[in-house]
């Protein structure tokens, strides 16, 4: 056949700009229509505007390049919209917290307590309340790590039968545990001992919450090790406490650490157990296990609640609020550098 | 310091299921036995009861003697640990341990096992490494990690990682299926030199392998689906590709079953 002939697998393809010349052509008959018909409400001018896009889209590709790609391309901006109207709230989040909490922080704001500062006042800081988050955390993860990593291990390594199930089962009630509820369990046995609020009865509360966090994400780390790596060590040998201490460990413990870090992030935006268990103190305690303290969640209630409408508390309340942000981004970069640095090597 | 391995009647479950039913045979030491049938036939599931590595899988239970010399591994009293430092194995998939280099995935037993001399492990490395066959293409690497080597490099590093605790019998489970022929050739040359020193049972589907490595075979084969697997026969190689003495192994070895 010397005549050329037409290519069954090769079909007319609408050339790469069309979509944005759609979806360009689409928002300026949308500002038309919206002019003409009197809309004010830019939302509807956007709505008619997403319309058009699809309408167009289809109708155009449908006639061009076939139905198939036509449902492909309505597909491929229905994911677009999903993934925009995803971000949009996460960005303006942060836009919002980073602009107004910027505003008083400074080093000043970090090193100093609100000691002598009326809350409707400027000035004062958050040092109180970053030492209160980084104690009752801090202990919280002392407490919850371990228990929490032991219990998966018990459960993936040992577990067999009615123990585990039950085990698991109550990981699974723990993890739907309102963070309220944990503070009034711990709140009902301090009033038993006539205890006063301290920084340890908001660890325990917070422990309480991560646990089921952890146990949950160190089993899926500690099923993914294959069980040739175990079965490897067995063979030569080695026990099987060891073969989970030097085999098993090791090569999930990126995986696991994450899974803490993320726990860790969960606990230290808690408020309601705090309040009712660690109280708010102005003043600086860096004793955990007496008197109230602080922490980030709770003072950012605080300034709020006690502002009185003054624009210092505001502003300090945002400023707090960063810094938590911050903390909690930090806590995750230095989960992922974890990982990586752990994640079982390859290359030559 | 290669030792006999003696079993009478064994059986093995995996929960209720009979995967092995009544196998008896003697693994001569100082030479290589080879296990041949179709897949599901139970000769992986045997292997793994001489060194109880059966019962690791769950519900894994075993009936009957594996006698290594004159001491039985299902005895009362026997720690399944202790028996696989005796009777070490390699996998069918190369399988390092990737948060390890060369150097610490041949020194794991030791290591693991916590007992060894620091002055010697270096030359303990060395030696099974160099028994492996693989001393020349990673020495100037040891600290580079195990999973970057090829695949028959690193089964090679497998086999040197169970001959450094310096078993008395060494099990393969089909140690080649997963490597090109050149690799293949390179262990089943090593097989042909360890045997020299450790009682070697492997397992293949290869049967010009089984002919070619090894000193005595044993045809397994299993009645039906779902059916337990048997000993069909063990005799020398030679008269099992030759002259064997059941018609099932005849039709298995000649491809007119299966």
């Amino acid at each position: 056949m010397s005549t050329a002939t037409v290519s069954t697998l090769k079909g007319a393809r609408l050339p790469k700009w069309s979509p944005y010349a759609i979806a360009g052509g689409s928002v300026g008959l949308a500002i038309a229509i919206g002019l003409a018909a009197g809309l004010d409400s830019r939302v509807q001018w956007g709505l008619i505007a997403a319309i058009l896009f699809i309408v167009g889209t289809y109708g155009i590709a449908a006639r061009v390049e076939g139905k198939r790609q036509a449902k492909d391309r309505i597909a491929t901006s229905l994911v677009w919209v999903a993934f925009l109207l995803a971000v949009i709230p996460l960005v303006s989040l942060v836009w919002v917290t980073v602009v107004r909490g910027i505003k008083v922080l400074d080093l000043y704001f970090l090193t100093h307590s609100m000691g002598v500062v009326a809350d409707t006042e400027p000035g004062g800081g958050i040092y109180h309340a970053i030492i209160g988050s980084l104690e009752q955390v801090g202990l919280a993860t002392l407490i919850a790590a371990p228990v929490g990593v032991l219990t998966a291990i018990y459960l993936v390594e040992y577990g067999r039968g009615k123990l585990s199930k039950a085990i698991t089962f109550f990981v699974d009630v723990m993890t739907g545990i309102p963070s309220i509820v944990a503070g009034l369990f711990i709140l009902s046995l301090m009033l038993q001992f006539e205890m006063q609020p301290f920084g340890f009865a908001g660890s325990l509360a917070l422990a309480i919450l991560m646990m089921p966090v952890v146990v949950r994400s160190t089993e899926e780390m500690l099923k993914l090790v294959p069980n040739e790596l175990r079965e490897a060590s067995l063979a030569l040998g080695v026990p099987k406490w060891r073969t989970i201490l030097k085999v098993v460990l090791p090569t999930s413990i990126g995986g696991i650490t994450t899974g803490i870090m993320l726990a860790v992030a969960r606990i230290a935006g808690e408020t309601a157990p705090v309040l009712l268990l660690v109280f708010g103190n102005p003043f600086i305690n860096t004793n955990p296990f007496e008197g109230a303290q602080s922490s980030l969640p709770l003072y950012i209630y605080q300034q709020y609640a006690n502002s009185a409408g003054s624009g210092a508390a505001y502003d300090r309340a945002w400023a707090a609020s960063l810094t938590l942000i911050a903390f909690v981004m930090i806590l995750n970069l230095v989960a992922r550098g974890i990982a990586r640095w752990k994640a079982p090597k390859t290359g030559r | 310091m290669a030792k006999r391995i003696d079993v009478s009647g064994l059986t093995a479950y995996y929960g209720s299921h009979k995967a092995i039913e009544d196998i008896s045979m003697t693994v001569e030491p100082r030479s290589v036995t080879a296990f041949i049938g179709p897949s599901g036939c139970g000769k992986s599931t045997f292997l793994r009861t001489l060194n109880r590595m059966h019962e690791v899988t769950p519900g894994g239970r075993v009936e009957g003697k594996v006698m290594l010399d004159d001491e039985d591994l299902y005895g009362t009293g026997i720690d399944p640990v202790s028996v696989r430092r005796e009777v070490g194995m390699v996998f069918q998939r190369p399988n390092p341990f990737p948060t390890m280099s060369i150097f610490d995935n041949v020194a794991a037993g030791l290591r693991l096992n916590g007992s060894y001399k620091k002055s010697e492990l270096a030359e303990v490395v060395e030696k099974s490494l160099k028994g492996a066959n693989l001393w020349n293409e990673v020495k100037d690497r040891l600290n580079k990690p195990g999973s970057g080597l090829s695949g028959g490099q690193q089964q090679r590093l497998c086999i040197a990682r169970a001959i450094a605790v310096e078993p008395k019998v060494l099990l393969m489970d089909e140690p080649c299926s997963a490597l090109d022929p050149i690799s293949t050739l390179a262990i089943e040359d090593l097989i042909g030199e360890l045997k020299e020193r450790f009682t070697i049972v492997i397992v293949t589907h290869n049967m010009q392998q089984a002919a070619r490595v090894s000193d005595r075979t044993a045809f397994f084969n299993l009645a039906a689906v779902g059916q337990p697997g048997k000993l069909i026969e063990i005799d020398e190689t030679e008269r099992i590709f030759s002259n064997p003495s059941v018609q099932a192994t005849e039709d298995y070895i000649s491809g007119r079953f299966g």
